[in-house]
């Protein structure tokens, strides 16, 4: 019977109350540890489609007839576009259609970020599109741009209300300190620069729209989409077999699928509209800039007394509050903790999430603090993060589901205390250290998910869930799963993915949420089918259900007695078992939390300010690991764009104008295979025992969290200079080694009685 | 009117003056494989041979290719590296990986057994942002296995 439940739903600490409908009896958890398919390492079941160059992205979808869209965007930060006259446009060859302001809202005359769209001209080839472009008539009046985040905040420009978050009494907490420790610290603007750009192919089939586009969020864009165009939900088509990459920027349709709609609206054909990569870093998000005003206080042992925070982000024109402060809430046992984050309206390029937005940013902040807190108290920083470990949730006042940092760090211990060693390699002007950091972040997924199984009389199984897998894997733990359940080969066993139209609603893949909302719906959804495999088999080979399982291939009796699957499912020739799965609840009262810790190993060249990575340990525990192999590469995908946003990446501005200066993948530089060092993955795998009938949580924001700081933590402990801003350019080294040797002068300088 | 040679296949070439390679693959002969990510020669995701040298197809002009046998990912289906690429799990999105498979195709040819810093120098001009480098740098060293 179905049953009506009130449960809580949380993507990327976002908490809502929601209504969800179980219907099935919930499925034990398998015991912890590797099992016959699920928790083995498993090449990806899509590996070879991708790497020969077979799979259809939406970037190589051609639709006869197609035509292809080239937008007019503000060369300027701020504006107005005082004339406008597309006729001369309209009249070049190949142009099929137009779209000023006036014909639809996503196009504005007052752009607000250097990027934003004006109009568009779909024509037969991109170049034609973009050619005619030149013909537009168009006049600015160009305003002055805001750029300054704190000048921002202090004119009131703010995308929403400060957010203020108070425990405890802070006053207090610094009254019973030992030990403060104030600094600011800054991080950059970070561009995702999937390697698929943002992008639309839709199609109108009378009053169906279909949407091809690389998203992480199938059902969001067909929900945003539909609301758009007033048109009923299961009107619009949204189809994504493959995608190439999203970190967070894609969970939207985004201006470009509405201005493809509409054309193809207008002109009755097939339009793309893809964006260029200059495009893709003027106007389709960044991981905000941020300014982080903090202060600790702990007593002589390093318990900590107070946490105080103040945050400035640089959101843009729109977008939203990273949730900078959520370390400083949720990592340690501080009972004292005030927090305030401004979202500084400015005019740059909207943010978008950046796979765990915020808690990269603030991680770096609270756990340089924390060791800058350890050099004072002279502390073992690993020692000081174990006192201040926490049992429980201060923020909601409730017990984690589980948590396993302490194992954590029990782990990366062998690799701490190398710290003399790794010290004593130092040579001449190269100075070698080690550092960590703590990671925290959400991944419990949830409700509502579904999934569909289907065996055939071949006793081949086929999943069907209209999911999307973005490049984490998922679809290869989907097969896994079902296999698991139904005991067969993971060979036999396919997944269909990708299209609204063919299988039920699918989470987002955000929020490190796919694999712990899709998993267990895949899991009910075999279960479901196993069980009638098994009551068919019963009445076959009269034996009582509950001696049979599935296993191996076989329909499997406790008391003897083994048959193929295919020769009970034989019996049905045409006919086919039918598996429906969602999935249940998370846990409720209690956090669903992921953690970690990773240790740095570094070099840096005193002289020349020279930053080597040699090492990095990641150690995080999120629950029952389905692919081992996938999840190491998560891992490391994590950690070196961690390191991108360390060293490397940062948009940089044109101060004056707000142009943005490095929008090509030249000038922006993200890391190559040669800046990748040694990187050592140790997940604690050990089934979340309160969530869902797996147990595992998500993994793909955890191991980018904690890199950044770990690094600078290991520059610290190289060298004794505090770093204090990203990226770690040679300037911030040179700035932060020169200031280290200041403060040592001054230490070693007879203080005048 | 002249033509252009794709792993072994000889097509008539109708194209504009000034287009690139990688369109003239991608939109008239159907070789999808071929991805463009940046479209300014800057990431290798449109990595093609020429004759065996690694190529930017996005901004080679078509019709500079001449007689020169253009080799894509498509012509190099049952090269080994494709099996190793898999069995290392090295690609995430997979949006990189063609063109980072054509490049390690060239390096090992040249070079059958290339050292771990003779990898990293050889594929350091394929971008691939879902950082599946380390499992790369393995299917490379281990594509005879
Ligand atoms: S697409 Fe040719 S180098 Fe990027
Ligand atoms: S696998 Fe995604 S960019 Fe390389």
């Amino acid at each position: 019977m179905a049953r009506l439940i009130r449960t809580e739903k949380e993507v990327e600490g976002n908490y809502t109350e929601q209504w969800i409908v179980v219907d099935e009896d919930p499925v034990a958890q398998w015991p912890s540890g590797p099992l016959e398919i699920v928790g083995r390492p498993l090449a990806r079941v899509d590996g070879a489609e991708r790497a020969r160059g077979e799979a259809v992205y939406t970037a190589d979808l051609q639709l006869p007839g197609m035509l292809h869209v080239a937008v007019l965007r503000s060369p300027h930060a701020h504006a107005r576009v005082t004339q406008l006259d597309l006729a001369r446009a309209s009249e070049a060859p190949g142009v099929r259609a137009v779209l000023t302001p006036d014909d639809l809202d996503v196009l504005t005359r007052e752009p607000g970020y250097p990027g934003a769209a004006i109009a568009a001209v779909a024509a037969d080839t991109y170049d034609l599109a973009a050619e005619a472009l030149e013909l537009a008539d168009i006049e600015w009046e160009v305003l002055q741009p805001l750029l300054d985040p704190d000048e921002a905040v202090q004119q009131g420009s703010l995308i929403d209300e400060p957010e203020r978050y108070d425990r405890g009494n802070v006053e207090q907490g610094f009254a019973e300190a030992d030990v403060v420790v104030e600094t600011e610290y800054r991080t950059q603007t970070v561009l995702h620069n999937s390697m698929e750009t943002h992008q639309s192919v839709c199609q109108w089939e009378g009053d169906l729209l279909n949407v091809y586009t690389s998203t992480q969020y199938i059902w969001g864009v067909r929900a945003e989409t539909a609301a758009k165009l007033g048109l009923p939900e299961d009107k619009v088509r949204v189809v994504c077999h493959y995608m190439g990459g999203g970190f967070g920027a894609k969970n939207h349709p985004g201006e470009y699928t509405f201005i493809a709609a509409e054309l193809a609206k207008r002109t009755g054909r097939p339009v793309r509209c893809a964006l260029t990569r200059r495009e893709e870093n003027l106007t389709t998000g960044n991981r905000h800039a941020t300014i982080q005003r903090l202060k600790v206080g702990a007593k002589a042992d390093g318990t900590l007394t107070a946490l105080v925070g103040d945050f400035v982000m640089a959101v843009g024109w729109r977008g939203f509050k990273s949730w900078t402060a959520g370390p400083m809430k949720m990592l340690y046992h501080c009972p004292n903790v005030s927090t305030v984050e401004y979202g500084a309206k400015v005019n740059t390029g909207p943010n978008a999430a950046f796979r765990a937005p915020g808690f990269v940013e603030g991680t770096f902040g609270l756990e340089c603090l924390l060791d800058e807190l350890a050099a004072k108290l002279e502390i073992d920083p690993l020692e000081l993060r174990r006192r201040n470990h926490s049992d429980s949730d201060l923020v909601d006042d409730r017990p984690y589901s589980s948590k396993n940092l302490i194992e954590c760090y029990r782990r990366a211990e062998p690799h701490w205390e190398k710290r003399d060693e790794v010290r004593a390699r130092s040579n001449g002007p190269w100075k070698h250290g080690i550092g960590m950091a703590s990671q925290i972040w959400f991944g419990a997924g949830g409700p509502p998910s579904y999934a569909w199984v289907r065996v055939g009389s071949d006793g081949r199984a086929l999943v069907v869930t209209a999911m999307q897998d973005i490049g984490t894997g998922t679809k290869t733990a989907m097969a896994q799963i079902a296999a698991e359940e139904l005991g067969l080969p993971v060979d036999r066993v396919q997944v269909s993915i990708g299209d609204s139209a063919r299988g039920p609603y699918a989470a987002i893949s955000a929020g490190s949420s796919t694999t712990p909302s899709m998993g267990p719906a895949v899991r009910a959804a075999a279960h479901d089918a196993a069980r009638q495999i098994i009551e068919i088999a019963a009445q076959r080979y009269h034996k009582e259900e509950r001696v049979l399982s599935l296993k191996g291939g076989n329909v499997v009796s406790a008391d003897g007695g083994s048959w193929p699957i295919e020769e009970v499912t034989g019996l049905l020739d045409d006919a086919q078992i039918l598996g429906k799965g969602a999935r249940g609840p998370n846990p409720t009262g209690m956090r669903v939390l992921t953690f970690g810790v990773q240790v740095a190993e570094v070099a840096v060249d005193v002289e020349t300010g020279e930053v080597r990575v040699d090492k990095i340990v990641a150690v995080h525990d999120v629950g029952r690991v389905i692919n081992p192999l996938g999840a190491s590469s998560q891992v490391e995908g994590g950690v070196i764009q961690g390191l991108g946003h360390t060293f490397s990446e940062d948009r940089l501005l044109d101060p004056n104008t707000g142009a943005v200066l490095n929008q090509t993948l030249d000038a922006y530089k993200m890391p190559t295979i040669a800046d990748v060092p040694e990187i050592v993955t140790d997940l604690i795998d050990v089934p979340d025992e309160h969530l869902t009938n797996l147990g595992s949580k998500g993994l793909g924001e955890p191991p980018i969290i904690p890199t950044s700081a770990a690094v600078a933590n290991a520059i610290r402990d190289a060298t004794g200079a505090d770093v204090r801003s990203l990226p770690i350019s040679r300037e911030e080294m040179l700035r932060a080694l020169a200031e280290a040797k200041e403060k040592e002068k001054t230490r070693e300088a007879p203080t005048a009685v | 009117m002249s033509d252009l040679i794709v792993n072994g296949q000889r097509y008539a070439l109708d194209a504009q003056v000034g287009r690139s390679l990688a369109s003239v693959l991608r939109e008239d002969i159907g070789l999808i494989g071929t991805k463009i990510a940046c479209n300014e020669g800057h990431c290798g995701a449109c990595t093609v041979l020429l004759d065996g040298v690694p190529t930017l197809s996005c901004i080679t002009l078509v019709h500079t290719v001449g007689e020169r046998e253009v080799t894509t990912i498509e012509g190099l289906r049952d090269h080994p590296l494709v099996e190793s690429f898999v069995r290392a799990d090295a690609l995430q999105c997979g949006f990189c990986t063609p063109g980072q498979i054509v490049s390690a195709s060239a390096l090992v040819e040249a070079n059958p057994h290339p050292s771990r810093e003779e990898v990293r120098h050889a594929m350091a001009g394929n971008i691939c942002r879902c950082g599946a480098y380390p499992k790369i740098e393995e299917a490379v060293l281990t594509w005879q296995d």
